[in-house]
């Protein structure tokens, strides 16, 4: 996938040291990448992080300002986004209000030269492929949010690019609706078989989607993954952050034993984790620690955590109940700062009263420490 | 008394100014000229109900063949407005941002600070014998005697345009401006040229700011006076002139609202099947 780790593989899709300024402002900084036949590639990051920028040079509609990008192992940097293999479906769809449906979809078949009984064919396959037959003569408003939004993939697939680019197409959707198309998104792309690049800040979406993953952060790659790999072995601390639900601890390092460090935090907590990201932590460096709500054990009664590695008696501040994904708030009893856990399936703790005392315990693997972040983007449970 | 009621006594106060508005400027006054223009007169100050004032228009060539005229070049003058008007919009709407597209928004307003008399005197200053434009391409030599660029349909033309721009500009503008950039990608995205999204995306989208424009640009070319009659000197007749004779010169009344009632109608039937003939409706293009 990444091309350290297999440079003889070819892709559908490559970019290579990719750069593209804005005046003294670096929207892209040196990204390289590349991209298998079939993939569903996401592209996670914040807001402004440069990941649409990446999507829009793909697409042709920006040069970048150094750095190459082939598709099918041809450089189309010189090619205009009209003779691009690549489709864009866009953040607002962009579907044309002034023709049909079916017009919208036969727009680019006609582009292409075919026949008009070619078009015809086309048009209604792709109209039944996405559960839409006999809605070709529809205007564009009289479907749905959902409705439109497969009408605009439609429309790309039929062009058989090499790949589909997505800019956030789920953001204008109501939640109930989002959730749906995720699942309806991955099974188009099965259906299809074509390469999708989507772009999003929404690590669910690109969790749930994606065979990989790219977590992009102030123009760069800060690792490209599996969704797996991202969430269970994150490379950095702006990855540890920004996948998934975490806790953080700040501290300095005070100690290394042959499996772990200890990190005392400010507030003078000692806390044992292993140091992560491929780094080995010197005594006295600056940490952030970071643990999952679900690698936290919780119990009324102390000896249930007394074998742990790092163990904190605190009391519930609520309980934020989400079905299977419930999730307890605890204050630490030391320090103030508030723990974010995740409550077992079995509804055991339903019972739980506010201010009620509990013990929580968890292993030193399963805290990881990485190098401080500059900027905090998550909240801190204690400093 | 109830609030729907109440409701409705502030609707019809707030709705009375345009009624009267319109009933006593518009509406009386066509009445008072379509009885005026079915007068024949008979003897000196004696009239009885006909229609002679429309049969003499018909029989006179120089009636109907200025007023065919006049049609003809309010829409040949109509098309060239919003030829050039429309890259002149598309630039201003989606090619500029922020200040400068204000400014030469306002560019194109600043012609409309001095009045339209004013205006026209400067295009003849230009355009005469003894103009700026005759004595620059003598000094340059390229004409060996003094050019007389006005009294000619063309001089009568550019001045049309010149009028027209902003009335074609702003509709333009603020419906390419409507027009969401992502379309315009969306066009190039899936294989189309330049051409194509033009005449697929861009075009279809300005249709009601285009039909707008070309209606309000018409019917200024087609009621038109001081530029046809400034410019176009004798050599050039345009039919308000013919109203205008009919009226002040010739004191008849009669022929004079006959004419101007047929201009009424001329107008209204071009702007109807103009609307036909782009699929448009009224409401569509002026809501």
């Amino acid at each position: 996938m990444n091309d350290t780790t297999d440079k003889a593989a070819t892709f559908d899709l490559e970019c290579r040291n990719l750069v593209r300024r804005f005046g003294d402002f670096v929207a892209v900084d040196d990204v390289s990448f590349g991209i298998p036949q079939g993939d569903f590639f996401s592209i996670l990051g914040p807001s402004g992080c440069g990941k649409t920028t990446i999507l829009r040079m793909m697409a042709g509609f920006l040069q970048p300002t150094s750095g190459d990008i082939l598709i099918k192992e041809n450089s189309v940097l010189d090619m205009p986004p009209n003779r691009r293999p690549v489709n864009m479906v866009f953040q607002q769809l962009a579907l044309f209000p002034m023709m049909s449906v079916g017009e919208n979809i036969a727009y680019g078949l006609q582009r292409k030269g075919l026949g008009k009984s070619d078009i015809a064919d086309k048009v209604r396959s792709a109209l039944d492929r996405i559960g839409l037959p006999g809605s070709g003569d529809k205007s564009i408003k009289q479907l749905s949010g959902g409705q439109q939004q497969r009408v605009a993939i439609a429309r790309c697939l039929v062009l058989e690019p090499a790949a589909l680019l997505l800019d956030e197409p789920l953001g204008a959707l109501d939640l109930k609706l989002r959730e749906h198309m995720k699942i309806e998104l991955k099974k188009m792309q099965d259906k299809f078989g074509t390469t999708f690049i989507y772009i999003t800040h929404d690590q669910s979406e690109a969790l749930v989607m994606s065979d990989h993953v790219a977590v992009m952060n102030e123009g760069h790659f800060e690792q490209i993954g599996t969704p797996q790999d991202l969430y269970y072995h994150p490379d950095t601390a702006f990855v540890a952050a920004f996948v998934g639900e975490t806790n953080r601890w700040h501290g300095r390092v005070e100690q290394i034993n042959k499996d772990g460090i200890k990190v005392v935090t400010a507030d003078g907590v000692p806390l044992l984790a292993t140091s992560a990201g491929g780094e080995q932590h010197q005594a006295g460096a600056e940490v952030d620690i970071f643990v999952r709500p679900e690698s936290v054990v919780i119990a009324t009664d102390a000896d249930r955590v007394s074998s742990m590695d790092n163990r904190i008696t605190g009391d519930l501040v609520s309980i934020l109940f989400n079905g299977a994904n419930s999730r307890a708030l605890i204050r630490d009893r030391q320090t103030g700062g508030e723990l974010d856990v995740a409550l077992p399936q079995t509804g055991e703790f339903s019972h739980l009263k506010r201010g009620q005392e509990v013990h929580l315990g968890w292993g030193m693997a399963q805290a990881k420490a990485f190098a401080a972040l500059t900027d905090s983007g998550t909240k801190e449970v204690g400093t | 008394m109830n609030i729907q009621t109440a409701s409705r006594l502030s609707l019809l106060l707030l709705l009375a100014p345009l009624g009267l508005w319109l009933v006593v400027l518009i509406v009386l006054p066509h009445v008072d000229m379509f009885l005026i223009s079915l007068h024949e007169k008979t003897a000196p100050r004696v009239f009885e109900y006909g229609t002679a004032n429309y049969t003499e228009f018909f029989t006179e060539p120089l009636y109907w063949r200025t007023f065919t005229r006049t049609a003809v070049m309010s829409i040949m003058a109509t098309t060239l407005t919003l030829l050039i008007g429309f890259p002149v919009s598309y630039y201003i709407a989606k090619m500029l941002r922020g200040r400068l597209k204000s400014f030469l928004f306002l560019l194109c307003l600043v012609p409309f600070w001095v009045s339209e008399l004013v205006r026209t005197f400067g295009w003849m200053i230009l355009l005469r014998e003894s103009g700026v434009i005759s004595n620059v391409l003598q000094w340059v030599g390229i004409a060996q005697g003094p050019v007389e660029m006005l009294y000619n349909d063309a001089t009568i033309m550019i001045g049309l345009v010149y009028t027209s721009m902003l009335f074609m500009v702003v509709p333009l503008v603020s419906t390419l401006d409507s027009l969401d950039d992502s379309l315009v990608e969306a066009g190039y995205d899936l294989g189309g040229n330049a051409f194509t999204v033009l005449r697929r995306i861009i075009i279809p989208h300005a249709m009601p700011g285009i039909v707008s424009g070309c209606i309000v640009v018409f019917m200024l070319t087609l009621g038109n006076y001081l530029t046809p009659v400034l410019l176009g000197g004798k050599n050039s007749l345009w039919f308000t002139e013919m109203i205008y004779t009919q009226f002040i010169t010739r004191f008849n009344w009669e022929l004079g609202a006959a004419f101007g009632f047929l201009l009424l109608v001329l107008s209204s039937l071009i702007v109807w099947s103009g609307l036909k003939l782009s699929r448009q409706t009224l409401t569509e293009t002026m809501g």
